[in-house]
């Protein structure tokens, strides 16, 4: 069954605050993943690994790019998810 | 900046080791007498022919945020932790370069190791077998650079005079510190953070040297496995952490009153031309690089009180060393009060030079030589020719100008001799 934005948020969450130690509170739809969440770009790969197993979705590098706040992220998962 | 042989001192030390997370503590281990060596429990050592180690005293993620370790290798987390303790030692905080308190130019770091990133590259391989090439982490390369740790501990202390990783398999620790004690005589730096780390405690690395027949197999009794100049002593133990010392001109130390440790006097480099990993038996190539420290420096031989010797409890290197020692200095050896501390802490191979750096200079400053410890029948090849300090701590002598070398030997023949006295 596919996830709702809800649980999008909460999973993306729960990676950054694996990857990069932010408080999953703080990983809201308006923050930056680079300037407010302390991803940089290596581990911004690991975001999208790690999001890509746990929604089951396909990310090509090309698109990584555009994904710049959690709410593009959340968006683009909704769109694409198996 | 005209002067190309300006005095080089030590103004900061740190450690972390399989004694203690600092120099405070792995310096009173060594003075104790204290054993690193644990029995491996790890799941992996079970089949191994070598099932001990040297392991570090304080995990090094108990000291670095989880966000911040886990894109650093276990090497790099060593050097990280012990130059954070040097620098700020020598009275530097991690802002010093950003606010002028230090004119970052003219800072750089020198940190080595022999192996670099042994873990990282072994374990994402066992990833990419495993869970496929999506799964290999972006950070892979980074962390399995052998010049990661250097460039780690040089983004902390904000270097910009250069960033260096001489590799020169155990000697690398040693050799790092002598290329810092260079840029700072030549001129093209005013402080450097220089030293050796090393995490190679994993399978592979446990196999390979188990298999080169050159680790001890004492596994029935890990604290007595490491023994140099003992006549029973069969092999090294293996041992990982990190030693760093902030070397400054000591024009620089004085300007801002730095607590100076020692003066760093130089170096003695040479290579066996011998074998591969085999020491030259007669200690020719050893003795030609003590004789380079000689020539190269002011060091008087009367001067020198002690040595923290290469010793890695192996049968033939221990005594090639001493052998080298008499060659070269004559009546002089008497004097000189010989420590084998990898007896208590292994062999940290490319982390030895620094750790050992760090235990030199601190034996000048509180003018106290660690001893060697298990040594319960003396090789008479050892006390032909060296006064071996063994069982307990040995006083110094209280006044005068006081010397001391620490030798450091790597697979490959690389022969580095550091030399320092108190000012």
């Amino acid at each position: 069954m596919a996830a709702t934005q809800e649980e999008i948020v909460a999973g993306l969450a729960d990676i950054v605050n694996e990857i990069a130690g932010i408080p999953v509170e703080d990983v809201q739809l308006d923050k930056s993943f680079t300037d407010d969440l302390d991803v940089d770009s290596l581990s911004m790969v690991e975001v999208v690994v790690a999001a890509e197993e746990r929604f089951d979705v396909k990310i090509p590098d090309d698109d990584v790019k555009n994904l710049k706040t959690v709410g593009d992220a959340t968006n683009y998962i909704l769109k694409h998810q198996a | 900046m005209s002067s190309t042989n300006r005095t080089v001192v030590v103004t900061g030390i740190g450690a972390t080791t399989p004694l203690g997370g600092d120099a405070t503590s792995t310096w009173e281990g060594l003075v104790a007498g204290k054993s690193g060596v644990r029995p491996l429990e790890q799941d992996w050592a079970a089949d191994q022919a070598v099932r001990i180690a040297a392991q570090i005293a304080v995990e090094p993620t108990e000291v670095i945020p989880r966000p911040q370790a886990r894109k650093l290798d276990r090497s790099a987390q060593f050097a990280l932790i012990a130059a954070k303790e040097a620098w700020a030692d020598a009275g530097y905080t991690e802002t010093s370069a950003d606010d002028g308190t230090v004119d970052a130019d003219r800072v750089g770091a020198v940190i080595a190791s022999g192996i670099g990133g042994v873990t990282t590259l072994l374990d994402q391989y066992d990833v990419l077998k495993d869970k496929g090439v999506r799964r290999v982490s972006p950070h892979t390369v980074p962390m399995l650079m052998p010049n990661g740790p250097s460039a780690n501990v040089g983004l902390y202390v904000g270097a910009r005079a250069g960033v260096h990783t001489p590799v020169s398999a155990c000697a690398s620790g040693a050799e790092a510190i002598g290329y810092a004690i260079e840029m700072i005589r030549t001129g093209r730096a005013d402080v450097v953070v220089a030293g050796g780390t090393e995490a190679a405690i994993h399978p592979l690395p446990i196999a390979a040297f188990g298999n080169m027949m050159a680790m001890s197999k004492n596994n029935e009794n890990p604290q007595a496995a490491s023994r140099p100049y003992d006549t029973a002593r069969d092999g090294f133990v293996l041992g990982e952490g990190a030693g760093v010392v902030v070397l400054e001109s000591a024009e620089h130390a004085a300007a801002r009153g730095a607590r100076v440790y020692a003066e760093a006097v130089g170096q003695g480099i040479s290579a066996d031309g011998h074998d591969i990993v085999q020491p030259e038996p007669e200690g020719r190539g050893i003795a030609h690089a003590l004789q380079n420290l000689l020539d190269r420096t002011d060091l008087d031989p009367a001067e020198i009180v002690h040595v923290n010797a290469h010793a890695t409890s192996t049968p033939a290197g221990d005594i090639a060393e001493l052998k080298a020692l008499r060659k070269v200095f004559g009546d002089d050896t008497d004097h000189m009060a010989v420590s084998g501390t990898k007896s208590m802490t292994g062999h940290l191979l490319g982390g030895a030079g620094g750790v050992e750096t760090v235990a030199t200079v601190l034996a000048l400053y509180h003018r106290v030589a660690p001893p060697t410890i298990n040594v319960d029948n003396l090789d008479p090849e050892a006390e032909a020719n060296a006064d071996v300090v063994r069982g307990e701590a040995r006083k110094l002598p209280v006044q005068g100008r006081i010397a001391a070398l620490n030798d450091s030997f790597g697979f490959g023949g690389h022969n580095v001799v550091l030399a320092f006295r108190t000012i």
